[in-house]
């Protein structure tokens, strides 16, 4: 009785904060006290955010390295733009296209692909990713490599913070759920899971799809902030970026996942005004953190996972 | 207990994501003093056309240092603001904003027509003008959809149907051919807009093009599509596309055995080209550029050679000198203007007339394009020879 | 069928530059399962160190591969003993990272130090000959990669399975402890390994850059990409699996230019690429083994 009080307490405790983080941001936004600079990164980090958790369930809690999450970004991101630019439709219409284009990519890529094993997988899905991104090139209904231009910006905070919610909302559930623990089974030993009884390449299939649709979401949004979209920025370096941040916050832990994509975001930010070194910093940012916390920063642990948990609607 | 260390924790992340968005909120916009023209130099240095965005800006600071040099523009010396978007148009927006912040007058770069595109809602939005030198896609400068001109975008190279237009034009004319075979770089707009502006040219003035191929940037073999392109015969080959990709492949096409005249643009303009293709190999091959390095205009041989003076005896390729004319061109509006407050710059950029920059006596029209004139060289024996100087 | 055939002597010719990364990279692969992708950058630095050894002490074509793969070996040995040692018994996918993060500081490392503009190797490095059989052309350049790929593939496959050095390095991956156990030093045989594959990457860097007449700082990001996706196509690890995967790539993407569209090229080569490894999970070499529980 005790017990369930303190929870709703907390519960209650931690809708404030979320409700809390939006209002000022909101508020340093409308008050002019944010200025563009600050905004655009904003949007970058959520984004990070989205596509780092995103990528998360399927290489972290699935335990299935993909190579090609910067394809279904680019699917999410065509398709908004033809649902709002090129159609007329109002935004919510393009984000939820996003979602489904994405996740049918995820769907037909991963039925057949997710059957091959670690560096199999790992090269099926560049090359998907790289597929994609070829056609898009090559159709002129697109305009090709110089993409799409003039795309209204549509993305804003209200739309940015509840897609990063829905996200990390989604993602901490499914992995807390029944779906979640045959998931996490297939990534610590496949045939084991295999002989309980779990259909294993459906657990995986389910994983890859819903990623997948939460990096379309992120497309959209990316879309609909940057004003431009081209298919050469979702190339297979993109997906590097996208899974150093997966990597660096921790295999399987969500809060790891946010906060390097923050981190990153931030790194890039600063390092903008060392243009002859930046990229040599990153690298090592990159090698040092790897060496000194090869588990990443938070190994396969959540800050707070019961509270997180408990917040986002999971089981304990 | 343990829950309750756990929510600490929770509430540090939440800290920790809060700060990271307001750090700083007061350091935006640090003082700018009155004795300087902040510029700035917003290019690729990393990413896939880091070397575009380099020699670029190699360009800009040649021209800046040697205005600064000769005691600055209205009395102020000009300080260039240096930043990296790493051929991303997504980052080349957050650097815009950036520099927007740190009190600049004016942008230079990027380069290429995308990255100008990302950070062109920004100079919308501050009012401060941007000098494109050598973003050549039409819709840099006009919203093709609405009409509507980007009040604050500029530049100072060709647009993508004027060269492709010159080309065409040339081919059918000049060289009498009927049956021309297109090798775009597929992986740029630059590449793909030129090949369709030749495309429609080619064909109104009753040509054929008996094939369509592509390569994509960094590619080093050519050997297969040009079997293919031999094999259909053309008496022309259009090569819109770089020097880096252009000039082997001009090799491999010559010791295939290909004698057709090949055509290329501005983007083949480097010493790299005999270097790497060899003189031989280039002979019956044109491109259409704005100005030849090897011009004995006093003007082109003074950039010429202090250019080279400077970069340890670097030849300057159209990028330099695209780059020290964005500069150039923004110091006569900045003159004309007689102040360094943006909006009264971009009012003098939108009419200066009969600039004389490097790449030509430019008037700037009023879609914010520079109107100059075309040159067409034929490369012989190694040297440039200027064949065709037209006016549009 | 005359082009048909000269297409195939193009396809091989470039298949033979996939198999020359791609032998470096299944054999660092083969022996600590790491995918090395920094691996087309040491492939980058050992084509300038082969351009500076030819422009600036004037050392023929043979005296620079030599240079350039002394310098690449000790650049990889140190890369393993900084970079990927302290990994070794973490998860593979932080190696993946560091090797990512390596491949960054080469290429930037370099940009940094010498520009990111190409350079050209001089013509005179090695002069053109062309040859012309039955009306197929085929240049000395071509055979002399061609020969190349196929000697060190042999070379590389004999140090593997008949020296003392190749037995350690096989004992060591099958399984590290027992290794230690037979009183094979772990910390040696790697350190050879990657002294081997990248003086492979860097024999390989000379020739494309001698090949092409160019070299640039980022010359090893697409070339890299291509060889890892041979040495998986061909079977990751296995020495005749790269030089077969390499070939195979080759050969396909020169078909797909030469009889499709080039502008389609990647598309359809990866999009077989998926095909074959759908077909045989494996690659075209691969022992389907099983999973052992």
């Amino acid at each position: 009785m005790q017990e369930k009080k303190r929870n709703w307490l907390s519960f209650g405790g931690e809708v404030l904060i979320l409700a809390a983080i939006f209002t000022i941001v909101q508020y340093a936004i409308t008050a002019g006290l944010l200025n563009q600079y600050y905004q655009i990164n904003l949007a970058s980090m959520v984004i990070n955010i989205i596509l780092a958790v995103s990528l998360n369930l399927i290489n972290g809690f699935t335990g299935q390295l993909s190579l090609g999450h910067a394809g279904f970004m680019a699917v999410g991101a065509y398709a908004s733009v033809i649902m709002t630019n090129m159609l007329g439709y109002p935004f919510i219409a393009g984000l939820l296209m996003a979602c489904l284009a994405a996740a049918l990519a995820g769907f037909i890529i991963g039925v057949p692909t997710l059957r091959l094993k670690g560096d199999y997988l790992a090269i099926a899905t560049l090359a998907f990713g790289e597929v994609i991104r070829v056609v898009l090139q090559n159709i002129d209904a697109v305009n090709g490599p110089a993409g799409i231009v003039g795309i209204s910006r549509l993305t804003t905070w209200p739309w940015l913070f509840g897609a990063m919610l829905l996200t990390i909302l989604v993602v901490v559930n499914l992995v807390n759920s029944s779906y979640g623990r045959a998931i996490i089974s297939v990534r610590e030993d496949e045939i084991a899971s295999e002989l309980m009884g779990i259909n294993t390449t459906s657990y995986k299939v389910l994983a890859f799809v819903f990623g997948a649709m939460f990096a379309g979401l992120a497309g959209a949004l990316y879309a609909h902030y940057f004003y431009i979209i081209k298919p050469e920025t979702f190339n297979f370096l993109k997906s590097f970026d996208i899974l150093v941040m997966v990597v660096l916050g921790g295999l399987g832990s969500t809060t790891g996942a946010v906060i390097a994509a923050m981190f990153i975001t931030v790194l890039t930010a600063v390092l903008q005004s060392f243009p002859a070194i930046r990229m040599i910093l990153y690298a090592l940012t990159l090698i040092i953190v790897m060496i000194y916390r090869p588990q990443g920063l938070m190994g396969n642990r959540e800050l707070s996972r019961q509270t997180f948990g408990r917040i986002w609607g999971g089981r304990k | 207990m343990k829950r309750r260390s756990g929510r600490k924790l929770a509430m540090l992340v939440m800290m920790t994501f809060v700060l990271s968005i307001l750090a700083g909120c007061g350091g935006g916009g640090s003082e700018t003093q009155d004795e300087q023209i902040n510029v700035g130099i917003n290019v690729e240095l990393s990413g896939g056309v880091a070397s575009y965005g380099t020699n670029s800006k190699d360009g800009m600071m040649l021209a800046i240092e040697q205005i600064n040099a000769a005691g600055g523009v209205l009395g102020k010396q000009l300080n260039p603001i240096i930043k990296d978007c790493k051929s991303l148009p997504d980052e080349a927006m957050s650097v815009s904003a950036n520099l927007v912040g740190e009190g600049i007058v004016a942008q230079l770069g990027p380069l290429t027509s995308g990255n100008v595109q990302g950070s062109t809602s920004v100079m919308m939005d501050n009012g401060i003008p941007l000098v494109a030198p050598a973003a050549t896609a039409v819709n840099v400068t006009v919203d093709e959809k609405t009409g509507d001109i980007m009040d604050y975008i500029f530049r100072v190279c060709f647009i993508d149907p004027f060269q492709g237009t010159l080309m065409a034009e040339f081919a059918s004319t000049n060289l009498e051919a009927k049956n021309a075979a297109i090798y775009m770089d597929a992986s740029s707009d630059y590449g793909k807009g030129l090949a369709k502006y030749f495309k429609e040219t080619f064909e109104a003035n009753g040509g054929t093009i008996v094939t369509e191929e592509g390569f994509v940037k960094g590619d080093r073999d050519f050997k297969a599509t040009l079997t293919k392109i031999k094999g259909h015969n053309p008496d022309f080959i259009y090569i819109p596309g770089y020097y880096e990709e252009a000039a082997p492949l001009i090799k491999q096409a010559r010791e295939m055995g290909i004698t057709a005249p090949i055509g290329g643009t501005d983007g083949w303009d480097s010493s790299d080209m005999v270097a790497v293709a060899t003189a031989e190999n280039l002979n019956n091959t044109y491109f259409t550029n704005h100005y030849s390095s090897q011009d004995t205009d006093p003007q082109i041989v003074a950039f010429v050679e202090a250019y080279k003076a400077k970069y340890n005896g670097k030849d300057p390729d159209s990028f330099a000198a695209l780059g020290y004319d964005a500069v150039q061109l923004l110091v006569q509006a900045i003159n004309d203007a007689n102040s360094t407050e943006p909006e009264a710059i971009t009012a003098a950029l939108a009419t200066i007339k009969d600039f004389q920059g490097i790449t030509g006596k430019m008037t700037i029209d009023e879609q914010h394009n520079p109107v100059k004139a075309g040159v067409i060289i034929e490369f012989k024996d190694g040297g440039q020879v200027m064949k065709a100087r037209i006016q549009p | 069928m005359l082009e048909f055939s000269q297409q195939l002597i193009n396809g091989l010719s470039l298949g033979a530059i996939y198999a020359l990364i791609a032998l470096g990279y299944t054999m660092v692969y083969g022996i600590i399962l790491l995918i090395n992708f920094a691996h087309g950058d040491i492939m980058m630095v050992g084509a300038f160190v082969g351009f500076y050894s030819i422009t600036l002490l004037g050392s023929n074509i043979v005296a620079a591969m030599i240079f350039a793969m002394i310098a690449c070996a000790i650049l990889g040995v140190v890369i393993e003993k900084i970079a990927y040692r302290p990994l070794r018994n973490s998860t593979r996918i932080a190696a993946l990272i560091t090797a990512i993060g390596m491949s960054l500081f080469l290429e930037y490392a370099t940009i940094f130090l010498l520009g990111p503009q190409q350079k050209v190797f001089p013509q005179s490095a090695f002069p053109l000959q062309q040859y012309e059989i039955m009306g197929l052309l085929i240049t000395n350049k071509d055979i002399f990669i061609i020969v190349s790929a196929v000697v060190l593939m042999i070379i590389l496959q004999f140090i593997i399975k008949q020296t003392k050095t190749g037995k350690a390095m096989r004992a060591v991956s099958v399984d590290r402890e027992a290794a230690v156990l037979m009183g094979i030093s772990v910390d040696k045989t790697i350190s050879i390994t990657f002294a081997i594959g990248s003086a492979l990457a860097a024999a390989a860097g000379v020739m494309i850059g001698v090949y092409y007449n160019t070299v640039n700082p980022l010359m090893g990001i697409i070339p890299g990409l291509k060889a890892f996706v041979a040495a998986v196509l061909g079977g990751i690890g296995l020495i005749p699996g790269a030089m077969v995967g390499g070939f195979v790539l080759g050969i396909l993407e020169t078909f797909v230019s030469g009889y499709g569209s080039s502008l389609y090229r990647d598309a359809v080569a990866f999009g077989v690429l998926i095909l074959i490894l759908l077909i045989k999970p494996t690659g075209l070499l691969g022992k389907n083994t099983g999973e052992k529980v």
